[in-house]
């Protein structure tokens, strides 16, 4: 089986889950990756309590975005906007449970960035999300 | 012609950090001088960025507009649209020697008579052309050409704009500093002759040299003509492979007598990204993204293709190899 592109990301790639747009969504945001052009959408309606009651997305992407922002879309019903605005990186590495290159941490990461800033109404920070260590740790290889 | 010729009145030549550079320069200086409100500037739908972006802040600086001439569906620029932008009356006209993602050579020296006869400047981004050609500036007609080193064989942080000495000698300068000045009082500063004036602070000398040992190189090792001749060899070779891959499709003129590399693709049901990660497996490394072009990208109705380029060096069996690895990348995407 391929490493990287094992059957679950495949799959998860030719028929993502949660693929499309909410209607009246309550948060919604769309960016692309600068790096490649690829962009991604993503609508979310909440419920009374202000947690996550339905949420799509539809773009343009490869694989490892396409799939990790499907499975990651998955996860997101029931969180509150703080909730998924402290959703870590590893959180979505750990869905997709593959390694990741430098070079595709930017697909990776495309989904949550999206997601995050969806839910704060404006910008996730984020640092470059190039390396995968810290560029103390790097220095050190 | 030799890229000997091509710097022979060092006066015609600017050094710069890149291609990039070179353009922004002549839209800082001769643009800032000579565009302005409501003027037209003309643009074409192949272009990078970096023929691109300055000339939008170029228009946002001064209230210009920027149009674009519409390339056909096989990736060349549609000449009797241009004629028709051309009688608007822009300014200039900036556009790519070669286009980096199609392998499109514009017919420059057609282009900058009908510029010319408009009124217009002809503006070149040679930073694909000038590696796969000879050029002859003058035989081209073009008013400005722009080159990086990089693609040259040379180091990355050096390029060159040439640029037809009356105009040089009109532009105010660019950057301010040392080296190019004449004199500098408490009241004022009166600024060198072309070149100088544009070659403020200290040059990347050592980049320098290697361009010249690259030129050098490519003018008398290999000789131009012979470049050309390769390229459009192995152009024409990688356009016959992976015509052979079910699915794909080439962005750019067909095969053909002056077809140039690189050779952008899409292969359906597997994503730019996702090729170029296959590839990568097998010791072909090809470019996915939008290659800095995202007006092209948008005109193409995608985001991102994976494109094959070519250097002197390409043989025929890594292009055989390039198709052994889009095959492999069909089979693990189980198509």
């Amino acid at each position: 089986m391929d490493e990287l592109y094992r059957d679950q990301i495949l799959e998860h790639y030719k028929r993502p889950h949660n693929s499309g747009v909410v209607e009246n969504p309550d948060l919604e945001y769309e960016d692309t990756n600068p790096f490649c052009g690829d962009e991604q959408h993503v609508t979310i309606k909440l419920d009374a309590e202000d947690r996550v009651a339905e949420v799509a997305f539809e773009g343009k992407g490869c694989a490892i975005s396409t799939a990790a922002t499907s499975l990651l879309t998955d996860e997101l019903t029931g969180m509150t906007r703080e909730e998924v605005v402290r959703l870590p990186k590893e959180y979505v590495l750990e869905l997709l449970g593959i390694d990741i290159s430098a070079t595709r941490m930017k697909c990776a990461m495309l989904g949550l960035k999206i997601v995050k800033s969806a839910a704060l109404g404006q910008p996730a920070e984020w640092e470059d999300e190039g390396e995968t260590g810290t560029p103390a740790e790097a220095a050190t290889f | 012609m030799t890229f000997r010729r091509w710097f022979a009145d060092r006066r015609e030549v600017v050094f710069v950090r890149n291609a990039t550079e070179a353009l922004n320069l002549v839209a800082r200086a001769w643009g800032d001088a000579n565009v302005g409100a409501g003027d037209r500037i003309l643009l074409t739908e192949m272009e990078h960025h970096s023929n691109l972006v300055p000339w939008q802040q170029l228009a946002e600086r001064v209230g210009a507009k920027v149009e674009f001439a519409p390339i056909d569906d096989d990736g060349l620029l549609d000449m009797d649209a241009l004629k028709v932008f051309l009688e608007r009356g822009p300014k200039v006209l900036a556009l790519a020697h070669v286009s980096n993602v199609l392998g499109t050579e514009n017919p420059l020296a057609e282009i900058s008579a009908m510029a010319h006869e408009a009124g217009a400047i002809v503006v070149a981004d040679g930073a694909q052309g000038a590696p796969k050609m000879p050029v002859d500036v003058a035989a081209l007609g073009v008013d400005f050409y722009a080159i990086t080193g990089h693609k040259l064989y040379a180091p990355t942080g050096i390029g060159a704009l040439w640029g037809k000495l009356d105009l040089l000698r009109a532009m105010p300068p660019f950057l301010g500093g040392g080296s190019m000045i004449r004199k500098v009082t408490r009241e004022g500063t009166t600024y060198a002759d072309v070149p100088a004036r544009f070659e403020a602070g200290t040059p990347a000398i050592a980049q320098a040299v290697g361009m010249a040992a690259a030129i050098e190189w490519l003018d008398t090792t290999l000789g131009m003509e012979a470049v050309r001749g390769h390229e459009e060899a192995i152009a024409d070779y990688t356009l016959a492979r992976v015509a052979e891959v079910p699915g794909l499709k080439v962005f750019g003129p067909p095969r053909g007598a002056g077809r140039l590399g690189p050779v952008s693709f899409e292969i359906d049901g597997i994503h730019a990204h996702d090729v170029s990660e296959i590839l990568d497996r097998h010791g072909v490394a090809v470019r996915a993204g939008h290659h800095c072009a995202q007006v092209l990208m948008e005109r193409l109705g995608i985001t991102a293709t994976a494109r094959a380029s070519f250097g002197v060096y390409t043989t025929t069996t890594e292009i055989d190899r390039l198709v052994d690895g889009l095959e492999d990348a069909r089979r693990v995407f189980g198509l």
